[in-house]
């Protein structure tokens, strides 16, 4: 699929409008895992709208969002940044062999009071 | 009042006190939880994406099995409560989504989000009233400073969760003072606390929690309460002297029908 291609998809499939974005940077102040990411959810937004979506694809920084949804509820122009971002990871995730997490990496991860919820939610995110 | 009761599975393993005492506190406050037959897990989080479809069967099959019974749907745990509310609502604005969800489960009636659901919080504020949980409760939480602790999951979306005002709610501290605790105000009460990068990223969850519990210790709490396990499990991890208590505990607490530790 070439890149105009799949930003269409990227689009039709976060239901996110990355046009509307103004760069102000409030989603990036918002976000906790701001010092975590090489690409903030600023600069996430600007990228998907040039569609500059290879080097999104490759970054580690789908993996250190949260899903928090502070950087949409902040937002003052309704874009809604970790919808893209989401939409980004599943293309990754979901190409063959590409899975983040599996389930071979679990038991290493595992300490004796961690929730269920935790493994459920990393392998919603990570995996397909 | 009967409603359905959907526990999610960490409520049966690592957050058994969080169940057990949601049914007893709604027991004495007049609500039946009827646990939802042969429920399954709700995956954790909910997948934005538009054509993620099995991963959102879960939620239906409950949100369904709550319309057949002509009952509001109950949850207690924050992520549980994410994932069916959002579900539910992409039913209802998302009809592309809702036709594939009903053609897949053939449903005889369609079902396109009829089922109200509601966090147990606004069970208690809405259905119960916390009028009548003042009159119940003992003086147990007296003198107690408690930070209401809300993550995420329970305020955003807001447009879709639509329990609080999102930047500043106060259904839990409301709660607090009917239960006779004092509630702090505190700046961080709505900041996540890193969630599942616990997984694989520890380094990363433990500085967004230990931001929020010096947050809260700063301004005089000696308890933290939350409805969710995960922000327990990564707050717990930080908290110090600090107590962090799931928010039914509490509330047996107060109600005087928490059973001592052995
Ligand atoms: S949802 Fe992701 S990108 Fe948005 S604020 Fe939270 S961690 Fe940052």
């Amino acid at each position: 699929m070439n890149t105009t291609d799949l930003k269409q998809e990227i689009l039709r499939r976060s239901g996110g409008d990355p046009r509307r974005g103004m760069a102000c940077g409030k989603c990036s102040a918002a976000c906790p895992s701001y010092d975590a990411m090489e690409f903030h959810p600023h600069q996430f937004v600007r990228m998907v709208n040039d569609g500059n979506l290879l080097p999104l694809l490759q970054s580690d920084s789908l993996y250190k969002c949260l899903s928090c949804m502070a950087c949409a509820e902040r937002c003052p122009r309704g874009v809604e940044p970790f919808r893209l971002i989401e939409a980004v990871r599943l293309c990754a995730v979901r190409e063959q062999g590409q899975n983040h997490l599996t389930p071979n990496d679990i038991p290493a991860l595992l300490d004796p009071d961690l929730p269920q919820q935790a493994i459920v939610s990393a392998f919603r995110k990570f995996t397909k | 009042m009967k409603v359905t009761y959907f526990p999610g599975c960490t409520l049966k393993t690592k957050a058994t006190e969080l169940d057990l005492y949601a049914r007893r506190c709604a027991e004495a406050l007049g609500v039946t939880l009827e646990e939802a037959e042969d429920w399954q897990c709700c995956g954790g989080v909910f997948t934005a994406s538009r054509d993620e479809i099995a991963t959102k069967l879960s939620s239906v099959r409950v949100l369904q099995t709550a319309f057949e019974k002509d009952q509001p749907l109950v949850t207690v745990c924050s992520a549980c409560h994410n994932v069916v509310k959002q579900t539910n609502h992409a039913l209802q604005t998302d009809s592309a989504f809702a036709e594939a969800v009903n053609r897949y489960m053939q449903n005889p009636v369609p079902y396109v989000g009829q089922t109200r659901v509601l966090h147990y919080l606004e069970l208690l504020r809405d259905e119960i009233g916390f009028d009548a949980i003042r009159d119940k409760v003992t003086d147990a939480l007296k003198g107690r400073r408690i930070a209401a602790y809300y993550g995420c999951l329970l305020l955003r979306p807001s447009g879709v969760m639509r329990m609080d005002d999102p930047e500043n709610p106060r259904i839990m501290e409301d709660l607090l003072t009917a239960m006779g605790a004092t509630p702090v105000l505190w700046a961080q009460r709505n900041e996540c606390c890193g969630g599942y990068i616990a997984m694989e990223d520890r380094a990363l969850a433990l500085s967004e929690s230990e931001a929020i519990l010096k947050n809260a210790a700063a301004a005089g709490a000696d308890t933290v309460v939350t409805a969710c396990p995960l922000c327990r499990y990564n707050l717990q991890k930080v908290a110090g002297n600090v107590k962090v208590v799931y928010l039914t505990e509490l509330l047996a607490e107060a109600l005087g029908i928490k059973e001592e530790p052995q």
